[in-house]
C-alpha cells in the first residue's frame, strides 16, 4: 500500500470517530442543559468546550459566549477545526484522495455524512440541531457498519487504528475535564447536581445502560472513571483503545513480519494500564495521569507515522 | 436553425411517426412508460451519481467546484451494421495516428516526401522535441484514444476531432450504463446491447502488454494530479476497477533512471505509469518548472527504457487541429487507403484565403482553438451575439495560425428529458479504442454527451452537457420480444 493512502485511510479513522464524539458531546450537552436552570446550562456548554481544547475565555468565531453560540460552533463552526462540519470535510477530502482504498460502502457512508452538514448555516433551535446530530450519527454507524465488511487488510486496518488512537485521545479529553466531579472511593458524593454531571459523561460515551449492567448499583464517581480507564468490555474506554491499538499493529507486523518503535509504544502502553487499579489512579492524581496518558497517546500517533512512512 | 431538419437517432426524419429499424423496440418503451415514472428513474439516477460523488470540477466556478454531469435516462443506439462500419474506420484511423507519430519522433518520412508541410509538426507547440529520436516500449505511443464523432444522417458519420493525449470520459460510459442497468432492467430485455463492463479488464490487459522488459510480474499504476482535477473521479474509478494503486506524483520517485513508489514497506519499482497528467506537467525538470503534480526524472526513466508511460509524450501532436485537417492526407499515406471515416470540412486560419473566407463567414462557422479542448474558447458563429462575433474577429485577427474552422453541423439528436417533456437534444459520441502490444481494441460503447439547451451544439461538460448511456446492438438485432 502506498505511504500517502495509508496516511489518509488513518486520518479519516481520526476524523470519523472525532465527528462522531463531538455530535455525541453536543448531544449529552444539550441533555444537561435542559435539566438545570439557565445557569447550570452555560456552565455545560463551557464544559463542553474545553472537552474539545477550546479555552473559557475564547470568542466562538465572531461571536461572543452563549449556549447557543457554542452549540453552533461545536457543530457547523467552519472556523473551528474540531466541529463536526470540518471534520467530516476532513474526512471527505481524505477519502477523496485515498477513493481507491475504500469501497464503495464506506465512501458513500462518509459522502452523505458530509452532505447532510454541508448547507447547514445555522444549527437551527435545540431540536433541529438534536435530529442533524442523530442524522449523523446514523451516518457514520453505517461507516462503522461498512468498515467491518471491508478486506481484512492494511486498508482497514489503517481506518481503525486512526479510530482507536482518536477515541483514546477523546475519551482521556474528558475524563480529564471532569476529573474534579470524579472522587475517589469514600469521598462526600456529591447532590443531583453532580450525579447528572455523571450520567452526562457516560451518554457522551454511551455507557449509561453499560455502567447499569457491569457495577449493578447506583452511580458512584469512583466506579465511572473505573468504566472508562480500565473495562476492556467497554469500547470507548481507554484500555480497549489501548488493546484494539495492539491487535491492530500486530496484525501488520503478522503481514510484514517486522514490527517497529510503535509496536513496542503500544505494548508498553497497555501493559501499564493492566497492571493499574483505578486506586493506583487516583494516589497520583487523576488529572496528572489523564494527561501522561494523552501525551503517550500523541507520541504513539507519531510512532505510528514514522513507523508507515506516512510523511 | 439547425435543430429543425436535423437527423435523429432514434426517429430518422419521420418526426417522431416511425422508429428507425431495430430501433423500434425502443420507440415502444418510451411511448409506454408513463413520463412521472421516467421522470423519477432519472433523479432516482442522479441521486445515486451525487452519494457515489461521480463529480467533476468546473474550473473558474468556486461556488459548484463539484458538480454531478447531468445524465439523461434515454439512450442512444447503434445497430450491430453501424457499429461495424464505425470501428473499422476508427482501427484505421488509430493505426494512422500510431504510426504518424512514430514516424515524426523518428525518420519523418512523412515530411520529406512532402505529403503535409514539415512546419505545422515541427514548429506546432505540441512537438515534444526532447522525445525526438526516442521509441516508447513496444513502440506505441497512442494507448487509448477517444476519437470525437458527429452524425448528420443515416450513414454521415463524421470525425471532429481526436483525442490522443488523455481522453476522458469512459467511466462515465461504465456508470451510465450501471445506473441503465439498476433503473431500466427491462429494457435489456427487449434490446439485444452488448456489454461494455469488461473495459477496465481490456485497458488493463494493454497496460501490463506495454511493460518494458518481462523479467517480472510488472507494476502499474495510474498517474493523477489529485483530488481537485475535474476528472479525479474518473482517476479513482479506473484505478480501482483496474486494481492497480492510485498515485499522485509526490508518490513516486525517481533513482538512476528508475522509478518508484513509496509504500509502507519501503519503495517498490514501476514499470507503467497510465498517466493522467498533461505532457507540460509531467517532469519540472524537462517541461514546466513550476509543476508541482509532476515526477523530477521521470522523462529520463522514460526515454531510458524503464518506464512505460500511457500515454507516451509527445501524442499531444494528434490532437492538435492544425494537424487533423491532414488527417485524411495521413491515413492515406500510412494506410495506403482512403479514410473511411472522414473529417469534418477544415480551414486553416493560417492560410490567408482561408482566413479571409471564415473573417467574412464568422456567422456561420465554428472556430475553435487548434490546441484548444472542453469547449474553451471557442465561437460558435451561428448562435453567437453580434458583438461575441466583433470580439472573436480581433483576437482572430491577431493571432489566425492559433485557429481552425468548420462549417456548423446539423447534429443528430436524441429524444431527451428536459422539463418540457421529451425533447430531441444534439449529440455527439465518444468511443475509446486501445492499442496494446497485442493488437488494437474497440469496446462495443462510449460516451454520449447531449447538449441540453434547445438549439445548442455544444457538448462539453464544462460547458452545461450531460451524458447518455451509449447502446451498441449485437449482431442479431431485430430479436427482440413483441
Amino acid at each position: 500500500m502506498l505511504s500517502r493512502t495509508a496516511a489518509h485511510l488513518y486520518w479519516i479513522g481520526r476524523y470519523m470517530e472525532r465527528a462522531e464524539f463531538t455530535c455525541r458531546l453536543v448531544e449529552a450537552t444539550i441533555r444537561l442543559d435542559s435539566l438545570g436552570h439557565h445557569a447550570h446550562g452555560e456552565q455545560a456548554w463551557r464544559s463542553a468546550l474545553s472537552v474539545v481544547g477550546i479555552p473559557g475565555g475564547a470568542r466562538l468565531g465572531g461571536d461572543a459566549f452563549s449556549a447557543r453560540a457554542a452549540r453552533r460552533y461545536l457543530t457547523i463552526g467552519e472556523e473551528n477545526g474540531s466541529s463536526v462540519r470540518s471534520c467530516l470535510a476532513a474526512a471527505r477530502d481524505n477519502a477523496r484522495a485515498a477513493r481507491t482504498a475504500l469501497t464503495v460502502e464506506v465512501w458513500e457512508a462518509i459522502n452523505r455524512a458530509w452532505l447532510l452538514i454541508r448547507d447547514r448555516a445555522r444549527p437551527g433551535a435545540i431540536q433541529s440541531t438534536l435530529n442533524l446530530v442523530e442524522d449523523l450519527k446514523a451516518e457514520i454507524r453505517g461507516f462503522e457498519g461498512a468498515l467491518a465488511r471491508m478486506l481484512r487488510s492494511e486498508g482497514s486496518w489503517f481506518l481503525r487504528l486512526g479510530s482507536a488512537i482518536e477515541r483514546g485521545d477523546s475519551t482521556a479529553r474528558l475524563l480529564d475535564v471532569k476529573y474534579y466531579l470524579l472522587l475517589p472511593p469514600g469521598q462526600q458524593v456529591g447532590g443531583a447536581l453532580d450525579r447528572d454531571q455523571w450520567s452526562t459523561l457516560l451518554q457522551i460515551v454511551s455507557a449509561r445502560r453499560a455502567y447499569r449492567h457491569i457495577y449493578r448499583g447506583p452511580l458512584q464517581p469512583w466506579l465511572v472513571a473505573d468504566l472508562l480507564i480500565f473495562r476492556r468490555e467497554m469500547p470507548r474506554s481507554l484500555a480497549a483503545s489501548a488493546e484494539e491499538t495492539v491487535t491492530l499493529l500486530s496484525a501488520f507486523a503478522g503481514r510484514s513480519g517486522r514490527q517497529g518503535a510503535a509496536d513496542r509504544a503500544a505494548r508498553r502502553r497497555l501493559t501499564r494500564i493492566q497492571d493499574l487499579s483505578i486506586e493506583t489512579v487516583f494516589q497520583g492524581g487523576l488529572h496528572e495521569w489523564l494527561h501522561a496518558y494523552v501525551r503517550d497517546n500523541a507520541e504513539l500517533d507519531s510512532a505510528i507515522a514514522a513507523q508507515f512512512r506516512f510523511g | 436553425m439547425a435543430r429543425r431538419n436535423a437527423f435523429d437517432e432514434l426517429w430518422g426524419v419521420s418526426r417522431g411517426r416511425s422508429a428507425r429499424p431495430a430501433l423500434e423496440p425502443l420507440a415502444r418503451w418510451l411511448l409506454q412508460t408513463p413520463t412521472a415514472e421516467l421522470q423519477r428513474r432519472q433523479q432516482t439516477a442522479e441521486a445515486a451519481f451525487q452519494s457515489l460523488g461521480i463529480t467533476f470540477a468546473v474550473y473558474g466556478d468556486d461556488e459548484a467546484a463539484e458538480r454531478i454531469i447531468p445524465f439523461d435516462i434515454v439512450p442512444r443506439v447503434f445497430t450491430a451494421g453501424e457499429w461495424e462500419r464505425l470501428s473499422a474506420g476508427l482501427e484505421q484511423r488509430v493505426r494512422a495516428i500510431n504510426a504518424f507519430i512514430d514516424d515524426i519522433y523518428g525518420e519523418r518520412r512523412i515530411l520529406a516526401d512532402g505529403a503535409i508541410p514539415a512546419d505545422i509538426v515541427l514548429g506546432n507547440a505540441q512537438f515534444c522535441i526532447p522525445c525526438a529520436g526516442a521509441r516508447p516500449p513496444h513502440g506505441i505511443y497512442a494507448h487509448i484514444c477517444g476519437i470525437d464523432l458527429v452524425r448528420t444522417g443515416p450513414d454521415e458519420f463524421w470525425v471532429l476531432e481526436d483525442n490522443a493525449r488523455t481522453p476522458s470520459g469512459v467511466s462515465y460510459m461504465l456508470e451510465n450504463r450501471e445506473a441503465m442497468l439498476r433503473l431500466c432492467p427491462e429494457l435489456f430485455g427487449i434490446l439485444p446491447v452488448r456489454p461494455v463492463d469488461s473495459y477496465p479488464e481490456m485497458l488493463r490487459d494493454t497496460l501490463y502488454s506495454v511493460a518494458p522488459g518481462a523479467a517480472h510480474e510488472p507494476n502499474c499504476v495510474l498517474l493523477t494530479p489529485g483530488p481537485f482535477n475535474s476528472a479525479y473521479y474518473e482517476h479513482s474509478f479506473l484505478a480501482d476497477t483496474m486494481g492497480i494503486d492510485l498515485v499522485e506524483g509526490t508518490d513516486l520517485v525517481v533513482d538512476d533512471d528508475i522509478v518508484w513508489v513509496r509504500t509502507i514497506h519501503g519503495p517498490r519499482r514501476v514499470d507503467v505509469i497510465y498517466r493522467r497528467i498533461d505532457d507540460a506537467f509531467l517532469d519540472p525538470l524537462v517541461f514546466n518548472p513550476e509543476s508541482l503534480v509532476g515526477v523530477p526524472g521521470l522523462l529520463a526513466a522514460y526515454l531510458a527504457g524503464n518506464v512505460a508511460l500511457v500515454n507516451a509524450p509527445g501524442t499531444g501532436i494528434a490532437d492538435d487541429k492544425a494537424i487533423y485537417s491532414y488527417m485524411p492526407e495521413i491515413v492515406l499515406y500510412y494506410t495506403g487507403e482512403a479514410p473511411k471515416l472522414p473529417n469534418v470540412e477544415t480551414w486553416r486560419c493560417r492560410e490567408p484565403e482561408a482566413l479571409s473566407y471564415v473573417l467574412d463567414h464568422l456567422d456561420t462557422l465554428v472556430v475553435k482553438l487548434v490546441d484548444g479542448s472542453g469547449g474553451y474558447g471557442m465561437l460558435v458563429g451561428p448562435t453567437a451575439t453580434r458583438a461575441e462575433i466583433e470580439d472573436f474577429r480581433d483576437v482572430l485577427k491577431a493571432e489566425p495560425q492559433r485557429y481552425i474552422a468548420q462549417p456548423t453541423l446539423s447534429l443528430s439528436t436524441v429524444p431527451t428529458f428536459t422539463d418540457d417533456g421529451l425533447v430531441p437534444r444534439h449529440v455527439d459520441f465518444r468511443p475509446f479504442v486501445l492499442t496494446g502490444a497485442n493488437g488494437l481494441s474497440i469496446v462495443p460503447g462510449g460516451l454520449t454527451r447531449v447538449a441540453l439547451r434547445e438549439g445548442s451544439l455544444v457538448v462539453n461538460s464544462s460547458q452545461g452537457g450531460g451524458t447518455k448511456d451509449s447502446f451498441v446492438l449485437a449482431a442479431d438485432a431485430g430479436a427482440g420480444s413483441p
